[in-house]
């Protein structure tokens, strides 16, 4: 810095002033150290960007999964132009350059050959991947009323988003009915009734929970909780939304443990003084004084561990059943958007609708999830400024 | 007449320092609490009590035979290999990077100018991104962008790509990025344990920040530093959704020959056995066995971390 500015004497690390000798070397590290600080920003940024980029397609209604196209006689690919020709044929810029006249010829002999085959039904025209086939109802033929439909792998592909968004929420929200009172009963008591010794023992205890990987919990959740909880409630399919649920509630307790506690944690000395001094018991105080005032982070860890819940992968993949059904109901088996991804991207072609429409809900996922992550970030703040006195 | 005389019984039982609401409030937030270890601890005897019985030397020191799912010949050498090599090649790639994010936020950078904030929003949104996305993200830029692009050029004209396929160097870097927040704000707390007045020293004694940072800092802070590299691998150890589509594969003859190899997981194993099996009952013993292994080795290294870092705390809180 003393090489650049030496006109000014800045406010060094510190409080310590830097001298004015020029020094290259620590010029040049602090530079590095800065850039490569700024990898965080990069790679969230990077991400976004490369998630998106593969959905980019269906997002803008490029892609087009009609099995009904205008067919374009062999004999005429003189007339039409190159461009035209290359989005027919569906190539990409560099395929279409590698590729000799004669191989084009054939494939649009393929083209017409495909065209003849194209089921008869009256969905075989539609552009399924449009974005009212995401979103909304449709009456398929042979059903007998409009239905959101996930059938990614049919003749007709079906990609209707809905049933996964559905069934990650039916998960998340058992989770959360089910980890939160426990989580934040489990920080209360942890960060103002116990005593220390008892600390020192649950503490470590509960982040012994989040080293639990989530392939571990999946599983112990498909081979025994699945079992318990169907011996406890008697329901019909033993894989659904409500195992998933209780499954990712375990997954999530850690997480809404540990930011609660914190939030608790940081709740000045003075304020729990003050109120005992006042005649409040350790209850009234916990209840009355200290929870209020860490509220915020309370929230905060709620809102983290829907994140977390949303997000997670192996667990529901695992425990949920599995089944891409449009359904409310907390006890059929259902699919979540993160085990979608898990379970079919491995089988797409690289580029193709599904493909695209996987990525697709990945970016939804991100948003979702990034969102949930900025509003915490945002409160938890807030919440540091006011107890640290500075509004 | 009977009346007063119940009022000062209670007015007797409350002096006595009993409290209804209070006893009610401490019982239920006890009982939350030791309910979460009591499923804790059902969860891991579970594990243990059935794992037990199909561990045997062989099973981990064996590769496993086309059928997988034979209690007789699986093994978890391929597995317990790849595990290990795609995290200690994550560790390559993540320590220095975040090591020196977590020197520039605690050494350089001023408490609230916006691009600290900026960094340290970055940091805590990378955490929370899910796993499965760090997948999407590994196939979408190092598989398909970087991968595509560098057979390209170093290959151009190849039948089958050497990059451009799911891979263990594709694998771990996706899990340095996943795990470079926890490496951050691990080492962030371990710098800033360190006495203010070890670097005002430092300094007083002539030493440039550069050197106060290489060669006090930095080395008082290697336990923290390594607790969080720890606590990294622990967690990538275990992490089976970002490798997914970027170099897991279902089954290899061979243990991995080079970084552009595909790897057996352990992680992934436990998913296969416990989805893809013709037999479930027959094949619980090595799957119970197999997610030992994964246990011990993901918590022998989350155990080291904590002990170290409640260490490190108890120091920081005598320094103070």
């Amino acid at each position: 810095m003393a090489s650049t500015n030496t006109g000014r004497r800045t406010e060094g690390w510190m409080g310590i002033h830097r001298g004015h000798r020029a020094r290259p070397l620590e010029w040049l590290a602090e530079k590095f150290i800065f850039g490569v600080s700024l990898s965080a920003i990069v790679m969230v940024f990077l991400i976004f960007l490369f998630v998106a980029r593969e959905a980019l397609p269906v997002l803008f209604g490029r892609m087009n999964s009609s099995l009904v196209q205008k067919v374009i006689p062999p004999g005429e690919m003189e007339k039409i132009p190159p461009a035209q020709l290359k989005e027919y044929l569906g190539l990409t810029d560099r395929q279409f350059k590698e590729m000799d006249r004669e191989t084009l010829q054939t494939l649009m002999e393929v083209k017409v050959e495909a065209a003849k085959e194209a089921p008869n039904d009256k969905d075989a025209a539609l552009n399924t991947t449009s974005w009212r086939y995401l979103l909304l109802p449709h009456q398929w033929t042979g059903y007998d009323r409009p239905e959101y439909i996930w059938q990614p792998v049919s003749q007709i592909q079906k990609y209707n988003i809905i049933p996964l968004i559905v069934g990650s929420l039916k998960a998340t929200v058992v989770a959360l009915l089910f980890s939160v009172p426990l989580a934040l009963g489990a920080a209360i008591y942890v960060s103002q009734l116990a005593t220390p010794r008892v600390r020192e023992w649950v503490k470590p205890g509960i982040e012994l929970l989040s080293g639990i990987p989530s392939v571990v919990l999946g599983f112990f959740s498909l081979i025994v909780l699945a079992s318990f909880l169907q011996g406890l409630f008697h329901y019909q399919s033993r894989l659904n939304a409500f195992t998933a649920g209780i499954a990712l509630g375990l997954a999530i307790i850690p997480v809404v443990f540990s930011i609660a506690e914190d939030a608790l944690t940081s709740v000045p000395r003075s304020y729990i003084q003050a109120a005992l001094a006042l005649g409040a018991s350790r209850w009234q105080t916990a209840w009355q004084v200290v929870l209020p005032a860490a509220l915020p982070g309370v929230f905060a860890a709620v809102i983290l561990g829907f994140g977390r819940a949303v997000g997670e992968t192996m667990v529901v993949l695992m425990a949920s059943g599995n089944a891409s059904i449009m359904s409310w109901s907390l006890f059929d088996s259902t699919r979540s958007i993160t085990a979608t991804i898990a379970a079919e991207l491995a089988e797409t072609v690289f580029g193709g609708q599904h493909y695209r429409i996987l990525f697709l809900i990945g970016v939804l996922l991100f948003a979702v999830t990034f969102i949930s992550n900025f509003a915490a970030d945002l409160v938890m703040h807030r919440l540091k400024s006011r107890l640290e006195g500075k509004h | 007449l009977n009346q007063p005389a119940a009022r000062q019984s209670r007015r007797r039982f409350q002096s006595a320092g009993f409290d209804l609401a209070s006893f009610l409030f401490t019982g239920l937030t006890g009982a939350a609490t030791f309910l979460i270890l009591a499923i804790l601890a059902v969860i891991l005897g579970n594990i243990l009590i059935h794992g037990w019985a199909g561990l045997s030397w062989r099973f981990v020191t064996s590769g496993t035979e086309k059928d997988m799912f034979d209690v007789n010949k699986a093994g978890v050498l391929p597995m317990v290999f790849g595990t290990a090599a795609r995290v200690i090649l994550m560790t390559i790639f993540v320590l220095p990077v975040g090591v020196i994010t977590a020197v520039y936020l605690t050494e350089y950078a001023r408490m609230n100018s916006p691009i600290t904030r900026v960094i340290r929003g970055a940091v805590n949104n990378l955490a929370g991104v899910p796993s499965i996305v760090f997948g999407l993200f590994g196939l979408g830029f190092f598989i398909n962008f970087l991968g595509r692009n560098l057979d390209g050029i170093l290959h151009a004209g190849a039948a089958n790509p050497v990059w451009g396929r799911p891979a263990i160097l594709w694998a771990s870097l996706t899990l340095a990025v996943m795990t470079l927040p926890l490496v951050i704000v691990a080492t962030e707390e371990a710098l800033r344990a360190i006495p203010p007045g070890l670097r005002e020293a430092s300094l007083a004694l002539g030493a440039t920040k550069l050197e106060t940072i290489l060669k006090i800092v930095l080395p008082q802070a290697l336990p923290g530093i390594l607790t969080g590299g720890i606590l990294a691998v622990s967690r990538a150890a275990g992490e089976v959704a970002p490798i997914l589509f970027t170099g897991a594969a279902y089954y290899m003859a061979g243990l991995p020959k080079s970084v552009t190899d595909q790897f057996m997981d352990l992680g992934y194993h436990v998913f296969i056995l416990s989805t893809q099996s013709p037999n479930i009952e027959q094949t619980r013993p090595i799957l119970y066995a197999t997610v030992v292994v994964l246990l011990v080795l993901t918590f022998a290294l989350n155990i080291v971390a904590i002990l170290v870092r409640a260490n490190m705390r108890k120091k920081m809180r005598a320094g103070h």
